[in-house]
Protein backbone atom coordinates (compact mmCIF):
# COMPACT_ATOMS: atom_id res chain seq x y z
CA UNK A 1 0.00 0.00 0.00
CA UNK A 2 1.33 3.40 -0.92
CA UNK A 3 0.40 6.89 0.09
CA UNK A 4 1.54 9.76 -2.10
CA UNK A 5 1.83 11.86 1.04
CA UNK A 6 4.73 9.75 2.25
CA UNK A 7 6.66 10.50 -0.90
CA UNK A 8 6.01 14.21 -0.50
CA UNK A 9 7.45 14.51 2.97
CA UNK A 10 11.04 15.65 2.58
CA UNK A 11 12.46 13.34 5.22
CA UNK A 12 16.08 14.34 4.81
CA UNK A 13 15.08 17.97 4.49
CA UNK A 14 13.42 17.69 7.90
CA UNK A 15 16.56 16.03 9.26
CA UNK A 16 18.62 18.81 7.77
CA UNK A 17 16.46 21.60 9.19
CA UNK A 18 18.65 24.02 11.09
CA UNK A 19 18.59 23.79 14.89
CA UNK A 20 17.03 27.25 15.22
CA UNK A 21 14.07 26.26 13.03
CA UNK A 22 13.69 22.98 14.88
CA UNK A 23 13.68 24.78 18.24
CA UNK A 24 11.06 27.31 17.11
CA UNK A 25 8.85 24.62 15.60
CA UNK A 26 8.97 22.58 18.82
CA UNK A 27 7.98 25.32 21.30
CA UNK A 28 4.27 25.35 20.40
CA UNK A 29 3.79 21.54 20.36
CA UNK A 30 5.71 21.18 23.65
CA UNK A 31 3.43 23.77 25.27
CA UNK A 32 0.34 21.99 23.94
CA UNK A 33 1.72 18.67 25.20
CA UNK A 34 2.25 20.19 28.65
CA UNK A 35 -1.42 21.24 28.76
CA UNK A 36 -2.60 17.82 27.59
CA UNK A 37 -0.39 15.95 30.08
CA UNK A 38 -1.61 18.23 32.88
CA UNK A 39 -5.21 17.46 31.87
CA UNK A 40 -4.48 13.72 31.95
CA UNK A 41 -2.75 13.92 35.34
CA UNK A 42 -5.43 16.10 36.92
CA UNK A 43 -8.67 15.39 35.01
CA UNK A 44 -10.76 16.98 37.78
CA UNK A 45 -9.41 20.35 36.59
CA UNK A 46 -11.17 19.84 33.27
CA UNK A 47 -14.64 20.88 34.31
CA UNK A 48 -16.13 20.21 30.87
CA UNK A 49 -15.72 16.51 31.66
CA UNK A 50 -18.12 16.88 34.60
CA UNK A 51 -20.02 20.13 33.91
CA UNK A 52 -22.99 19.49 36.21
CA UNK A 53 -23.12 22.02 39.02
CA UNK A 54 -20.15 24.04 37.76
CA UNK A 55 -20.35 27.83 37.61
CA UNK A 56 -19.69 29.83 34.46
CA UNK A 57 -16.13 30.76 35.36
CA UNK A 58 -15.18 27.19 36.23
CA UNK A 59 -16.47 26.09 32.84
CA UNK A 60 -14.66 28.88 31.00
CA UNK A 61 -11.31 28.89 32.74
CA UNK A 62 -9.63 25.50 32.92
CA UNK A 63 -5.86 25.82 33.42
CA UNK A 64 -4.72 22.79 31.34
CA UNK A 65 -6.85 24.06 28.45
CA UNK A 66 -5.38 27.55 28.87
CA UNK A 67 -1.85 26.15 28.57
CA UNK A 68 -2.79 24.13 25.48
CA UNK A 69 -4.58 27.17 24.01
CA UNK A 70 -1.47 29.33 24.48
CA UNK A 71 0.52 26.65 22.65
CA UNK A 72 -1.98 26.57 19.76
CA UNK A 73 -2.11 30.37 19.44
CA UNK A 74 1.66 30.59 19.64
CA UNK A 75 2.19 27.85 17.04
CA UNK A 76 -0.27 29.38 14.55
CA UNK A 77 0.21 33.10 15.08
CA UNK A 78 3.90 33.35 15.96
CA UNK A 79 5.85 30.19 15.09
CA UNK A 80 4.37 29.48 11.64
CA UNK A 81 5.14 32.87 10.02
CA UNK A 82 8.41 33.05 11.95
CA UNK A 83 9.56 29.74 10.47
CA UNK A 84 8.80 31.03 6.98
CA UNK A 85 10.85 34.16 7.66
CA UNK A 86 13.68 32.11 9.15
CA UNK A 87 13.73 29.83 6.11
CA UNK A 88 13.81 32.85 3.79
CA UNK A 89 16.59 34.44 5.86
CA UNK A 90 18.69 31.25 5.87
CA UNK A 91 18.18 30.77 2.12
CA UNK A 92 19.16 34.34 1.26
CA UNK A 93 22.68 34.71 -0.15
CA UNK A 94 25.13 36.56 2.09
CA UNK B 1 -20.26 37.30 39.16
CA UNK B 2 -16.56 38.04 39.44
CA UNK B 3 -14.17 35.12 38.80
CA UNK B 4 -12.15 33.72 41.69
CA UNK B 5 -8.78 35.38 42.29
CA UNK B 6 -7.01 32.16 41.28
CA UNK B 7 -8.71 32.30 37.87
CA UNK B 8 -7.43 35.82 37.29
CA UNK B 9 -3.96 34.51 38.16
CA UNK B 10 -4.34 31.72 35.58
CA UNK B 11 -5.45 34.18 32.89
CA UNK B 12 -2.47 36.42 33.60
CA UNK B 13 -0.27 33.31 33.66
CA UNK B 14 -1.47 32.50 30.13
CA UNK B 15 -0.57 35.97 28.88
CA UNK B 16 2.81 35.79 30.63
CA UNK B 17 3.44 32.36 29.11
CA UNK B 18 2.72 33.79 25.67
CA UNK B 19 5.08 36.74 26.23
CA UNK B 20 7.77 34.39 27.56
CA UNK B 21 7.49 32.12 24.52
CA UNK B 22 7.69 35.12 22.17
CA UNK B 23 10.82 36.36 23.95
CA UNK B 24 12.33 32.89 23.80
CA UNK B 25 11.68 32.72 20.07
CA UNK B 26 13.21 36.15 19.56
CA UNK B 27 16.29 34.96 21.46
CA UNK B 28 16.51 31.86 19.25
CA UNK B 29 16.05 33.46 15.84
CA UNK B 30 17.69 36.82 16.55
CA UNK B 31 16.30 40.33 16.33
CA UNK B 32 16.80 40.58 12.57
CA UNK B 33 14.52 37.65 11.72
CA UNK B 34 12.09 38.50 14.52
CA UNK B 35 11.69 42.00 13.11
CA UNK B 36 11.15 40.75 9.54
CA UNK B 37 7.41 41.39 9.90
CA UNK B 38 6.56 44.76 11.41
CA UNK B 39 3.62 43.50 13.51
CA UNK B 40 5.84 40.99 15.28
CA UNK B 41 8.08 43.72 16.69
CA UNK B 42 5.08 45.20 18.48
CA UNK B 43 3.64 41.88 19.62
CA UNK B 44 5.11 41.20 23.04
CA UNK B 45 5.64 44.86 24.07
CA UNK B 46 2.01 45.52 23.09
CA UNK B 47 0.75 42.52 25.04
CA UNK B 48 2.84 43.59 28.06
CA UNK B 49 1.36 47.10 27.85
CA UNK B 50 -2.16 45.64 27.59
CA UNK B 51 -1.42 43.49 30.65
CA UNK B 52 -0.51 46.64 32.53
CA UNK B 53 -3.80 48.25 31.50
CA UNK B 54 -5.76 45.16 32.55
CA UNK B 55 -4.11 45.20 35.95
CA UNK B 56 -6.10 48.34 36.79
CA UNK B 57 -9.49 46.53 36.84
CA UNK B 58 -7.79 43.77 38.81
CA UNK B 59 -6.70 46.42 41.29
CA UNK B 60 -10.21 47.83 41.47
CA UNK B 61 -12.13 44.55 41.80
CA UNK B 62 -9.75 42.14 43.52
CA UNK B 63 -8.12 44.12 46.29
CA UNK B 64 -9.14 43.50 49.87
CA UNK B 65 -6.62 45.77 51.55
CA UNK B 66 -4.68 48.97 50.91
CA UNK B 67 -1.40 47.11 50.51
CA UNK B 68 -2.94 44.87 47.82
CA UNK B 69 -4.14 47.99 46.05
CA UNK B 70 -0.69 49.55 46.15
CA UNK B 71 0.90 46.32 44.90
CA UNK B 72 -1.49 45.85 41.96
CA UNK B 73 -1.38 49.57 41.15
CA UNK B 74 2.43 49.62 41.10
CA UNK B 75 2.48 46.54 38.81
CA UNK B 76 0.06 48.22 36.46
CA UNK B 77 2.21 51.35 36.35
CA UNK B 78 5.58 49.65 35.80
CA UNK B 79 4.20 47.21 33.22
CA UNK B 80 2.61 50.03 31.25
CA UNK B 81 5.84 52.02 31.52
CA UNK B 82 8.07 49.12 30.39
CA UNK B 83 5.67 47.96 27.66
CA UNK B 84 5.18 51.54 26.45
CA UNK B 85 8.93 52.24 26.44
CA UNK B 86 9.57 49.04 24.46
CA UNK B 87 6.85 50.06 21.98
CA UNK B 88 8.49 53.47 21.65
CA UNK B 89 11.88 51.88 21.05
CA UNK B 90 10.71 49.46 18.36
CA UNK B 91 8.72 52.26 16.69
CA UNK B 92 11.78 54.50 16.75
CA UNK B 93 10.12 57.29 18.73
CA UNK B 94 12.50 56.60 21.61
CA UNK B 95 16.14 56.24 20.75
CA UNK B 96 18.04 56.04 24.01
CA UNK B 97 18.76 52.41 24.99
CA UNK B 98 18.48 53.55 28.60
CA UNK B 99 14.70 53.25 28.18
CA UNK B 100 15.32 49.49 28.44
CA UNK B 101 16.06 50.14 32.13
CA UNK B 102 12.29 50.19 32.55
CA UNK B 103 12.32 46.35 32.37
CA UNK B 104 14.66 45.73 35.31
CA UNK B 105 12.67 48.43 37.12
CA UNK B 106 9.43 46.58 36.34
CA UNK B 107 10.92 43.29 37.55
CA UNK B 108 12.33 44.82 40.73
CA UNK B 109 9.15 46.74 41.61
CA UNK B 110 6.99 43.68 40.88
CA UNK B 111 9.20 41.39 42.95
CA UNK B 112 9.38 43.81 45.86
CA UNK B 113 5.62 44.36 45.78
CA UNK B 114 5.03 40.59 45.82
CA UNK B 115 7.30 40.12 48.83
CA UNK B 116 6.10 43.17 50.74
CA UNK B 117 2.37 42.63 50.29
CA UNK B 118 2.48 39.01 51.45
CA UNK B 119 2.22 39.30 55.20
CA UNK B 120 2.11 35.57 55.96
CA UNK B 121 5.17 33.30 56.21
CA UNK B 122 6.25 30.96 53.36
CA UNK B 123 4.40 27.84 54.57
CA UNK B 124 1.15 29.55 55.65
CA UNK B 125 -0.60 28.35 52.46
CA UNK B 126 0.26 27.82 48.81
CA UNK B 127 -0.58 31.38 47.82
CA UNK B 128 1.74 32.76 50.52
CA UNK B 129 4.53 30.44 49.36
CA UNK B 130 4.01 31.51 45.77
CA UNK B 131 4.01 35.21 46.65
CA UNK B 132 7.42 34.83 48.29
CA UNK B 133 8.76 32.59 45.51
CA UNK B 134 7.49 34.79 42.66
CA UNK B 135 8.74 37.89 44.46
CA UNK B 136 12.28 36.55 44.83
CA UNK B 137 12.23 35.14 41.29
CA UNK B 138 11.41 38.60 39.95
CA UNK B 139 13.99 40.35 42.16
CA UNK B 140 16.78 37.96 41.12
CA UNK B 141 15.43 37.74 37.55
CA UNK B 142 15.76 41.56 37.25
CA UNK B 143 19.47 40.95 36.68
CA UNK B 144 18.75 39.53 33.21
CA UNK B 145 16.98 42.62 31.77
CA UNK B 146 19.52 44.80 33.58
CA UNK B 147 22.38 42.99 31.83
CA UNK B 148 20.42 43.24 28.56
CA UNK B 149 20.68 47.02 28.77
CA UNK B 150 24.45 46.62 28.54
CA UNK B 151 24.42 43.74 26.01
CA UNK B 152 21.14 44.14 24.09
CA UNK B 153 21.95 41.53 21.44
CA UNK B 154 22.86 38.75 23.86
CA UNK B 155 20.67 35.73 23.05
CA UNK B 156 21.62 34.05 26.34
CA UNK B 157 20.45 37.01 28.42
CA UNK B 158 17.26 37.32 26.39
CA UNK B 159 16.61 33.61 26.92
CA UNK B 160 17.21 34.11 30.67
CA UNK B 161 14.61 36.88 30.74
CA UNK B 162 12.19 34.72 28.74
CA UNK B 163 12.64 31.71 31.02
CA UNK B 164 12.16 33.88 34.11
CA UNK B 165 8.81 35.00 32.71
CA UNK B 166 7.84 31.44 31.74
CA UNK B 167 8.73 30.15 35.21
CA UNK B 168 6.64 32.89 36.85
CA UNK B 169 3.76 31.84 34.56
CA UNK B 170 4.13 28.24 35.76
CA UNK B 171 4.12 29.44 39.38
CA UNK B 172 0.95 31.48 38.74
CA UNK B 173 -0.73 28.41 37.23
CA UNK B 174 -0.10 26.51 40.48
CA UNK B 175 -1.84 29.20 42.53
CA UNK B 176 -5.02 28.26 44.39
CA UNK B 177 -7.12 30.49 46.62
CA UNK B 178 -6.75 28.11 49.58
CA UNK B 179 -4.51 25.07 49.21
CA UNK B 180 -1.64 23.41 51.08
CA UNK B 181 1.98 23.72 50.05
CA UNK B 182 4.17 20.64 50.57
CA UNK B 183 1.58 19.40 53.09
CA UNK B 184 1.53 22.66 55.07
CA UNK B 185 -1.66 24.68 55.48
CA UNK B 186 -2.31 26.98 58.39
CA UNK B 187 -5.73 26.45 60.02
CA UNK B 188 -6.09 30.24 59.77
CA UNK B 189 -5.98 30.07 55.95
CA UNK B 190 -9.43 28.47 55.60
CA UNK B 191 -10.76 25.30 54.00
CA UNK B 192 -9.08 24.11 50.80
CA UNK B 193 -11.62 23.74 48.01
CA UNK B 194 -9.92 22.12 45.03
Amino acid sequence: METPLVHEIPADAARRSPPRARAVSLIGPITIACGVIWGILQPYRLTFLHPRGQGLWWLLIEPPLLVAAVGVVFALVVAKPLLADLERHDAAPR
Amino acid sequence: MLPHAEMVHWLFASVMLFIGLCLLCEAIVGQEVWGARPWRKYLWPGVAFAMGVLLWPVMAFFTNSSIHMYAHGSWAEVLMLAGGAELGLVRGRLTSPLWRLTWPLAFAVTGTAFIVHEQNPWFFARSAFLHHLIGWTFVIGALAPLALVLRPRSAALQACMALTIVSVAVMLYTDRDVAPVFGHLSPLAGTPHR
